[in-house]
């Protein structure tokens, strides 16, 4: 089933520099060269993305690489040099003042690095704010906010300052106002990166949860391919303002567009990103009960190496589409890590 | 390389030696060669700008008008607004309120009773931190009582209470519109460094020529002394509030105005309150010299003492400023941080919540009805004052008397060895010689446009006919600067290394810069009469304070591997002091005369009350005649010479910071 685009950008550049723009009138698009020449950063070049409706988008990347300048283009955080912000099949970059703000209260939410609480006000008006500032009406911007609050696991700390908090209690609230307002858009900026790995692991946890629930089409940012790895639908890497490959994990492992990504797939466990359709041979053999073919080789590896012959592997609607061995299974678990 | 280096050393020796010979030898030469006008700018070139500013002032208050619009109607609408709130703080605090204004006038409200304002602070200070600051403020208040200054701290406390808002209000929005808008920073920052450097009194007298004599010439001039530093906390508080903030403002979907007063400046609120601190801090300085335009209260007393030359008095109000400026400023520092706290709503009634208020609002109204009856609840009555006037003349007096000759000899050695050859040198220097050595100097330390800055404001000087009284502040401020830092810097660096040293270092320079300027002009005088030595030692006292903690700070800082690599080195304390830490503390130091320097320029005009005779005397004079152009062109002229001073060690600094790798 084709899905809705719900954001996309065409061909969007952000240059830093003197006379920035008139770098771009010409027929070919400049090169990492030319701009280096003229002494004008590329922070974000050429970069075109569709993210689906209901989609896990993540864009990964390491410091410096654009991705913080390419999420605020997306939400206009910063004014794009040149390009286009599709929302809703609509240029972003059209909207005046009026239409950007209206678009931001209710369709858009963001999630920042360091939470960016407001330190003057208690849990719960930190939460009311995106409502308040609309003029909804006090008590009915409380009883939203507590919802949410509760739906982020604080309840009962409503009255807290964001001081008196820890990391993670932070973010949930940070996680938790960008929610108030239900948008269908909502933005994440590195929200975990500031966390101890532990509570990493809980917040991702946590997000998916509240994804299965809440259906959101997500741009998360993150410079940890294990997470995006983990979390994403879809993962565009970003290297030097340029997005170089957008795949899904498995595509990503199974065929790198280049050795630099090829480069971060190297140490991530195969077995937990690969799928059984992934590396399955097509001889239609195999005893026992068929594997679907979605399933992550983690999660039947000792089921497979444990039996004597290879089990079939079934698509969607249950017909047998090819077999599974112990060799293959032993290959993505122990081998060097080059794609078979 | 070497003999380059070497070549270059001695020239510089050899142009320093020239120039003092020239300066000793200066009036013989011009003398012998018949040409006068070498030491002595000649009458005729001088360009009269202060005749010129006169006449324009002369026009913008009698002629200048904006369409019906005259420009006295907008500085006498502007004095009524300010005027109109001081008036209700002022009776409600020191005067009372009267039905009508004749002879016998009748009350139909006294002013607040001491009981009640001292039971609201105590209590505000209770509110704030705890039962210290409370009796500390408390004391404060009961100290004004009894020494009976009751009444001139309120009639001081009303003009701080008006103009602390104003400006702090004032600074905020300047700062808020520069940080908007990169052309306000732009127009914005050069006024506020040349406020820094023009000593007040210069802008008292076009303000004298547009307001008047009288509290709100006073209460505009603090207001615009007190107000710079908050514009820019203010810039700076609002560039530090973290980008990710901003970024969820925007996200939010704020409107600018939501985006300013509801995320950026709740954000940033820490740092404004220092900015609002500095304000009220400030206003405290201005008390003394606002009393010059007509301000009441301690100031107008310490001027009044001041000009009686009775030191008891002077003292006596001097020191009730200080405990005044304690009081607000403990109080607004607690405050602050009382804000600043997690305060959780707790339960019960209004009354339960607020019983400080509750309890000091009753005593208000219980004294004010029964103060009818006894009227010492109004005001502490002035049979049970003390006073430690008398004391303080009768020492002064037992220390003329018997110790005269030996004040006498330190005066004349002084003078006779120190300030007077000073003197003899710069006011002997060939102008063409001086303005040459200066320009050479910016381009050694700064480069061409150093040299440009110097060059040019040297000439405007020399052609504002002000080059010999320009040269007699150089002499004062300069003879100044080197005692305070000869004394400063070794203190300084002492309190660094010692730790006890340290503490007794730091309350002496904590109790010097809480003292108003004015106050050390008192005993100085009194001890060693009118002339240039008690300018300068009053200078030197005012100013000690920054050579002495940039100094520390300085020595402190230097990263503790070079001190452990200089000890590893074998070097003994000595030798560490010598090679390791001076000179790494160098660029700190430097930073520290320059401030001092800042310091004593701004003492200048305060001096001429005991008859200097260099700039800072041109403005007082200009002050006691309401002449606005010669009061501006001497200020200016002053703010020409820190501008110099100040552009030529900042770049000795920062080379000195590139040379030892500190900075980029």
């Amino acid at each position: 089933m084709p899905l809705k685009t719900k954001l996309s950008c065409r061909n969007v550049w952000k240059l830093y520099g003197a006379n920035a723009e008139r770098f771009l009138d010409r027929d070919m698009p400049p090169s990492g060269e030319d701009l280096r020449k003229a002494g004008i950063i590329g922070a974000v070049r050429n970069a075109s993305i569709d993210i689906a409706e209901g989609e896990i988008f993540i864009i990964m990347g390491l410091s410096g690489s654009g991705k913080s300048t390419l999420v605020r283009c997306l939400s206009r955080l910063i004014e794009p040099t040149a390009g286009q912000v599709l929302f809703d099949g609509t240029d972003l970059l059209c909207a005046n003042e009026a239409e950007l703000i209206e678009i931001r209260r209710h369709k858009m939410g963001m999630v920042f690095q360091h939470f960016a609480l407001l330190p003057h006000l208690t849990v719960l008006q930190n939460v009311m704010f995106p409502l308040t500032i609309q003029g909804v009406a006090k008590s009915q911007a409380a009883e939203s906010a507590l919802e949410v609050v509760e739906l982020v696991g604080l309840k009962g700390r409503e009255a807290y300052y964001p001081r008196e908090l820890s990391g993670g209690q932070q973010q949930r609230v940070g996680i938790a106002r960008s929610l108030v307002t239900e948008p269908d858009l909502w933005f994440l900026d590195e929200p975990f990166s500031a966390l101890d790995p532990l509570i990493r692991r809980e917040m991702q946890d946590e997000f998916l949860r509240l994804q299965a629930r809440l259906h959101k089409t997500i741009v998360f940012i993150t410079h940890d391919f294990e997470e995006a790895v983990r979390l994403a639908d879809r993962i565009a890497i970003m290297k030097d303002g340029e997005i170089i490959q957008v795949a899904t994990p498995e595509e990503l492992v199974l065929n790198p567009a280049s050795d630099y990504v090829a480069e971060f797939t190297r140490h991530i466990p195969r077995s937990k990103v690969l799928s059984v359709g992934g590396i399955m041979s097509a001889e239609l053999t195999g005893e026992g009960d068929p594997i679907p073919q979605v399933t992550r080789i983690s999660a039947v590896a000792e089921e497979i190496i444990s039996a004597d012959s290879p089990r079939p592997v079934c698509d969607g609607d249950g017909r047998i589409i090819g077999s599974i061995g112990r060799n293959a299974v032993a290959h993505v678990l122990f081998g060097s890590g080059e794609a078979s | 390389m070497r003999s380059i280096a070497r070549f270059q050393t001695a020239m510089a020796w050899g142009l320093i030696l020239a120039t003092l010979l020239l300066g000793w030898f200066g009036r013989d030469l011009a003398k012998a060669l018949d040409a006068r006008w070498l030491v002595k700018f000649p009458s005729a070139w001088v360009i009269h700008f202060k005749t010129k500013i006169s006449a324009a002032m002369k026009w913008l208050v009698e002629e200048a008008a904006i369409g019906p619009v005259a420009f006295t109607d907008i500085t006498r609408a502007l004095a009524w607004l300010i005027e109109q709130p001081y008036e209700l703080v002022l009776a409600f605090l020191a005067h009372g309120f009267f039905l009508d204004s004749g002879a016998d006038p009748l009350v139909i409200l006294p002013a607040i009773s001491w009981i009640a304002v001292t039971a609201g602070v105590i209590a505000l200070g209770h509110y704030c931190r705890d039962w210290g600051l409370a009796l500390l403020v408390g004391a404060c208040c009961i100290y004004l009582a009894v020494f009976g200054q009751w009444e001139s701290a309120m009639v001081t406390l009303a003009s701080v209470l008006i103009a602390v808002p104003i400006g702090a209000g004032g600074g905020l929005m300047a700062g808020i519109w520069a940080y908007r808008h990169p052309l306000g920073e732009r127009i914005l920052s050069p006024i506020l460094d040349l406020m820094q450097t023009i000593p007040i009194f210069a802008y008292l007298v076009p303000i004298l020529f547009m307001f008047g004599f009288g509290p709100v010439s006073a209460l505009v001039a603090t207001i615009i002394y007190a107000t710079p530093p908050m514009i820019r906390i203010t810039i700076l508080a609002l560039k530090a509030v973290d980008p990710e903030i901003l970024d969820f403002g925007r996200m939010a979907g704020t409107t600018e105005r939501q985006l300013m007063w509801r995320v950026l400046v709740p954000s940033a609120s820490q740092s404004l309150m220092v900015g609002v601190n500095q304000v009220i801090m400030l206003t405290l300085n201005m008390v003394i010299i606002a009393s010059m335009i007509g301000a009441g209260g301690l100031g107008f007393d310490v001027l009044a003492a001041l000009r009686r030359l009775d030191i008891g008095a002077g003292f006596e109000a001097g020191i009730a400023i200080v405990v005044l400026a304690i009081a607000v400023d403990r109080l607004s520092q607690a405050f602050a941080e009382r804000m600043g706290q997690i305060q959780h709503v707790q339960p019960g009634s209004w009354l339960a919540r607020h019983k400080r208020t509750a309890l000091v609002t009753t005593l208000l109204a219980v004294t004010w009805v029964l103060g009818q009856f006894s009227p010492l609840l109004l005001t502490y009555p002035e049979s049970q004052t003390i006073t430690t006037g008398v004391f303080w003349n009768d020492t002064v007096k037992y220390l003329n008397v018997n110790y005269f000759d030996l004040f006498e000899a330190v005066k004349v050695f002084f003078l006779h060895w120190f300030l007077l050859p000073i003197k003899k040198v710069l006011l002997g220097l060939p102008w063409p010689w001086a303005i040459a050595m200066l320009s050479l100097l910016g381009w050694r330390i700064g480069g061409a446009k150093l040299a440009l800055l110097c060059a040019a404001l040297s000439t405007l000087i020399l052609i504002s006919g002000l080059w010999s009284k320009a040269m007699i502040t150089v002499y004062l401020c300069g003879a100044s600067v080197i005692l305070a830092t000869l004394i400063g810097v070794p203190l300084g660096v002492l309190a660094a290394l010692n730790r006890r040293a340290g503490a007794v270092v730091n309350l002496l320079i904590d109790t010097l810069q809480t003292l108003p300027s004015f106050v050390y002009l008192i005993p100085v005088v009194m001890l060693f009469r009118v002339g240039d030595f008690t300018a300068m030692i009053a200078i030197v006292l005012y100013a000690l304070a920054p050579a002495v903690r940039y100094a520390a700070h300085g020595v402190r800082n230097i990263n503790e591997e070079l001190i452990e690599a200089g000890l590893v080195s074998g070097c003994t304390k000595w030798q560490l002091l010598r090679l390791v830490r001076l000179p790494l503390a160098l660029p700190e130091i430097l930073l520290g005369i320059n401030q001092t320097i800042m310091l004593a320029l701004s003492m200048l005009v305060i001096t001429a009350l005991v008859g200097t005779r260099d700039l800072g005397q041109e403005v007082y004079i200009a002050l006691t005649k309401a002449d606005t152009g010669r009061g501006l062109v001497a200020g200016l002229a002053i703010a020409f010479v820190a501008i110099i001073a100040d552009r030529l060690i900042k770049a000795g600094a920062r080379g000195a910071r590139l040379r030892f790798g500190l900075e980029s």
